[in-house]
Parts: structure tokens; C-alpha cells; sequence
């Protein structure tokens, strides 16, 4: 039971922190339309910003700000290579996350991986300190819990905004945007810039947590975050009083759920990257098949397009 | 060669002056569409446009419009030189319905928030309330001009609406604001006829409740004969029949088709 219960805080520690992340791939994936691969980098840039800023003695709050800043950029940069040099919307996410890992670099001095155990982080100060000190290891899982909900409801209020009804309209209807006056082109490079802020504070809070920044933590987070995203949408898609924000939340939680399944069942952790791309063909493929039977529900934008 | 324009009435509200297009340019399948061509829209007028494939009618829209640069010559309107404007640019003052429904509405976002966006055309989309509900009785009371029962219907996805439902609200959003031309760009080309009946009437009683100039092409010809106050036909990027007014009401529909399959049969279509 104790095991039990182990497993269940992490998946929902996990969940929660790389919910934020999902939050961030909705916005880009589902909203924009837009297939984005700079996720991959801009997760490693949160963690390292992180890493470097509380090293050196920073707020853990003004940390989760700069890292968010930091993968807005990133975001941008995809957006302007997109937008402004017409590069095609896969490739200018590669070649931002290829450029990020040299940035990272720099960030943690030439360190593959930087701990900062025993410092300031919102895990264990603040809130998040008396949390941890009342509810021990429960504390982390309600303090990831908080911050993603806080995430959610955030982007939940700002998509209902003028602006987020027209980054909304961007992504189903380009001469929309245009007809009334406004450049999808700048509302796409807005929509990156929270789609990878937002990837970037999750790779923040989760450097926070684990108090360690590790640079090659971004590979596959683009999967397990369209998987997450994809999931969600299949599973709890047509319960209407669930926004895609928590949908895509909750899908992260089945997700990290399969991969903690398969680890506990003795799977070698060299074979995770592998369930991870499998686990998302499978969730791509049902909710196709599930999108299927409900053909009728009138969007023009293919769901699993990629 | 300078075409022989119908002197307008008053200070025209367009002007295409001197305007070379060429597509494909260097390319085997190189078309050179308008040579010098002239086109003056007078203020308040409703210009319908036919021609057959390839005459050039519906690249007039896209000049205006400013979806397709010219090669030279310059295009103003209202005094302003609109030449080197972006689309998006131009949005603000006019107004496009397009042949696809889908194109004119945004399929994910409901009815009302459609609204909501047109209403703040050309003004800042910045983090204020998306739908500002004080104005759905405005809303709802431009829907019901269509007769379609829309107005009740605020809250469901326009993605779900008719084709000819899509067209209504279309040309409603892209009149929301004040605008100085509204393009019709074959809008009842993919309805079925009755639909395109409808759409065609909402058309005539939104364009003279406003006083917006239009421009509309169609390949229907009876809808040009029998809307607006000028008729134009095209032909390989040249205009062979301007009609306006009186001249235009005593058109019979006859000698239209007749002119119309002359030139059609030149281009083998």
C-alpha cells in the first residue's frame, strides 16, 4: 500500500508539473495549429535558467519569471524564422531547439547537469515550505498542484480576452485574422511565445523540485506533451464542462501513469523513450479513430494533423 | 492600350490606374492578364463583375484587396494610395465576403465571439474582455435582420451553421464596422439555389441600408443583370461591356448571354 501511494505522488507530482508544459503544447498544437518542436529545447532552458538563477541566490518566484521570459524568446525566435523568413513550421522549431542546447550550455557553464541542493526553491520556502513541513512528500504533489492550476485558470481568463479570441481565430481561420484587420502572422509568434514560456516554467518547477537541472532532459517532451494533449482530448474530450487546459492536464497524468506502470513492471529506464513514442502512436491512432465516429462536430481543422 | 472609361458621376471612390499584372512571369505558362488597365468605382455605386475563366475579375479583387501585389501601376482609394498596403492593412476599410463559407467566419469560435471580433475591427486586441455583453442585444438584433433564427442561436459554433447560414453572418461581419468598399468575391457561388436567393437579398438590403459601394463578381448572370447599377464584362484582362444605369436596367438578360457565350466560345470554354 505504502509502495502504492509512493507511486501515486510521483505520477501526480509529475503530472502536474508537465501538465504546465501540456498547457503550453495545447496552446500551440490545438489553438495555433501549429506543430512546435521547440518544446524540446525550451523545457532544458527553464530548468537551467533555474538552476543558474538560484545558484546564485535568486527569488525561486522571480526564477519561474525569468524562465518563463526565456522560452517566450525561444518562442519568438521560432515564430520570426516562421513568420519573417517563411521557414516551413517544423523545421524553424528545430533549428531554435538545435541553437537552444548551445544556449543551455552557456547558461550552466559547459555542466551537463547542476545541482543546487539545499537552497531557496518553492518547494521547500514559502508556501511550499509549510506545505512540505505539514503534509511531507503530499506538500510537493499540492504545491505542483497549485502552481498548475494557477497555469490553467490563467490561460482559461486570457484566452477568453480580445486577444485570445483572436490567437483562437488565428489558428482555425488565418483570413479571418486578416480580415479584421490584424496580422496572424504576430498573433502566431504570440501564441509561440506562450506555448514556450509556458514549457519553459514547467521545466523551471521541475528543476525546483528535483533541485537539479539536467540538459538533456528535453528529449521527447514534445511527444509527451502532444501525447498528453492528444490523450486528454480522446478520453475526457466530450465532457463538456472540462476545458482542453484541464483535459490536457489529465492526460498528462494517464501518461506518466502508463510510464510509471511500465518502469514499475521492470521495464530498463533505456527503453523510456521508446514506450514514450509508442504510447503516443497508440493515443494518435485511437483518438483518430474515436474523432472518426463524431466526424459531424464540424471543425475544418484536422485534429491529428502533424 | 487606355480603355475607354464611363465618366463617373462624382469623385470616384476607386481608382486602378495604369495597372500591368502578369502571372508566371518568365515561365512557360506565363499569362500577361492586364496591360495598362483602368478602373474607376464611383462612390455609393454597385458594380457586378462577370466574365469567363481567366478574364482577370477575380484578380481585380485581389488587387484591391491587396491578397495579389501589382506589378505596376497604382490603386487609390478614398485619395489614399493603397498600392504598397498589406491585406491585413486594407481590412479596415474594406470588406471582403469570399466563395468559400468557410473563409468569412471563424468555424471554432461561437457565433457570438465571431461578432465580438468584427465589432473591434481595426481597434486593439489587447487582454480586454473577449465579448462584451452589453452589446449582444446589438447582435442579436442585426441577426434577425437575416431570418434565420441566428439570433438565438448566439452561443453554438459558426462551424456547425449551413453554407448559406455562413454567407448571412459573413456579410454581416464584414459590414460590422464602417467601410468604404465591400467585396463580393462570387459568394453564392457554392449554395444551392435557394440559399443563394436568400443571400443575394440580404445582399441588396445590407449594401442599401449601409450605402456601401460594392463590387461583386458572379458568375450568375442573372444576378448581375438584375443587382446593382453597373454592369461590367470581362474578357482577357479587358473590359468589353460597361453599362450603367438606364443603360443597365434596359440590359435584357438575352443579349447578355448572348455576348457572354461569344466570348466564351473565343476561349474554347
Amino acid at each position: 500500500m505504502d509502495i502504492f501511494l509512493g507511486l501515486l505522488q510521483v505520477i501526480l507530482r509529475e503530472g502536474f508539473i508537465y501538465g504546465i508544459m501540456a498547457v503550453g503544447v495545447y496552446i500551440t498544437y490545438k489553438v495555433l495549429d501549429f506543430p512546435d518542436l521547440t518544446v524540446d529545447g525550451s523545457f532544458p532552458l527553464g530548468m537551467c535558467t533555474a538552476a543558474a538563477l538560484i545558484s546564485a541566490g535568486v527569488n525561486p518566484w522571480l526564477a519561474c519569471l525569468v524562465s518563463f521570459a526565456a522560452g517566450a524568446a525561444a518562442g519568438a525566435v521560432t515564430g520570426l524564422l516562421h513568420v519573417k523568413l517563411h521557414i516551413t513550421d517544423l523545421l524553424s522549431g528545430i533549428l531554435v531547439m538545435t541553437a537552444l542546447y548551445s544556449v543551455n550550455m552557456v547558461i550552466t557553464m559547459d555542466r551537463g547537469v547542476v545541482p543546487f541542493y539545499d537552497l531557496p526553491t518553492i518547494f521547500n520556502s514559502g508556501l511550499g515550505g509549510a506545505l512540505h513541513t505539514t503534509l511531507d512528500q503530499w506538500g510537493w504533489v499540492l504545491m505542483a498542484l497549485i502552481v498548475c492550476m494557477v497555469v490553467k485558470l490563467l490561460v482559461d481568463l486570457y484566452l477568453k480576452t480580445r486577444s485570445g479570441l483572436l490567437l483562437r481565430a488565428s489558428g482555425s481561420n488565418a483570413q479571418f485574422v486578416i480580415s479584421q484587420g490584424k496580422n496572424p502572422g504576430t498573433m502566431k509568434i504570440l501564441g509561440l511565445m506562450i506555448g514556450n514560456g509556458l514549457t519553459a516554467l514547467s521545466g523551471c518547477v521541475l528543476a525546483q523540485q528535483k533541485e537539479s537541472a539536467d540538459i538533456a532532459s528535453g528529449t521527447g517532451m514534445v511527444v509527451m506533451s502532444l501525447a498528453a494533449v492528444i490523450i486528454g482530448e480522446a478520453v475526457l474530450g466530450r465532457v463538456k464542462w472540462m476545458k482542453p487546459t484541464l483535459t490536457a492536464i489529465i492526460g498528462m497524468i494517464l501518461y506518466r501513469t502508463c510510464l510509471t506502470a511500465a518502469m514499475q513492471m521492470g521495464m530498463d529506464t533505456n527503453y523510456l523513450k521508446m514506450l514514450m513514442s509508442i504510447i503516443f502512436v497508440a493515443a494518435l491512432v485511437a483518438s483518430r479513430a474515436a474523432s472518426g465516429r463524431g466526424k459531424h462536430n464540424g471543425t475544418a481543422v484536422d485534429r491529428t494533423r502533424i | 492600350m487606355a480603355q475607354q472609361l464611363t465618366a463617373p458621376a462624382s469623385e470616384p471612390l476607386v481608382r486602378m490606374e495604369h495597372i500591368d499584372k502578369t502571372f508566371n512571369a518568365g515561365s512557360v505558362n506565363e499569362v500577361v492578364l492586364f496591360q495598362d488597365f483602368n478602373l474607376q468605382i464611383a462612390r455609393g455605386s454597385f458594380v457586378t463583375v462577370v466574365g469567363s475563366n481567366g478574364s482577370g475579375k477575380t484578380t481585380i479583387l485581389n488587387l484591391l484587396c491587396g491578397s495579389l501585389p501589382v506589378d505596376s501601376g497604382s490603386i487609390y482609394m478614398n485619395h489614399r494610395d493603397i498600392t504598397k498596403m498589406k491585406e491585413y492593412e486594407r481590412s479596415r476599410f474594406v470588406g471582403r465576403v469570399f466563395q468559400d463559407p468557410a473563409a468569412g467566419t471563424c468555424p471554432s469560435l461561437t457565433i457570438l465571439e465571431n461578432m465580438a471580433l468584427a465589432d473591434k475591427k481595426g481597434g486593439h486586441f489587447l487582454l480586454q474582455p473577449g465579448v462584451e455583453r452589453k452589446r449582444t442585444a446589438y447582435y442579436q438584433e442585426q441577426l434577425s435582420q437575416l431570418h434565420m433564427g441566428l439570433e438565438d442561436k448566439l452561443g453554438i459554433q459558426v462551424g456547425s451553421l449551413s453554407g448559406g447560414q455562413r454567407q448571412a453572418l459573413a456579410l454581416l461581419i464584414a459590414t460590422m464596422t464602417p467601410i468604404e468598399l465591400l467585396i463580393l468575391d462570387e459568394h453564392t457561388a457554392a449554395l444551392d439555389p435557394r440559399s443563394s436567393e436568400t443571400v443575394m437579398q440580404i445582399t441588396r438590403h445590407v449594401v442599401e441600408e449601409k450605402k456601401i459601394t460594392a463590387l461583386m463578381v458572379t458568375h450568375n448572370l442573372k444576378f448581375a443583370a438584375d443587382y446593382g447599377d453597373r454592369l461590367i464584362m470581362m474578357h482577357r484582362g479587358q473590359m468589353v461591356l460597361d453599362m450603367v444605369g438606364a443603360e443597365k436596367d434596359n440590359l435584357e438578360i438575352r443579349s447578355l448571354t448572348d455576348k457572354f457565350n461569344e466570348i466564351s466560345i473565343e476561349d474554347g470554354n
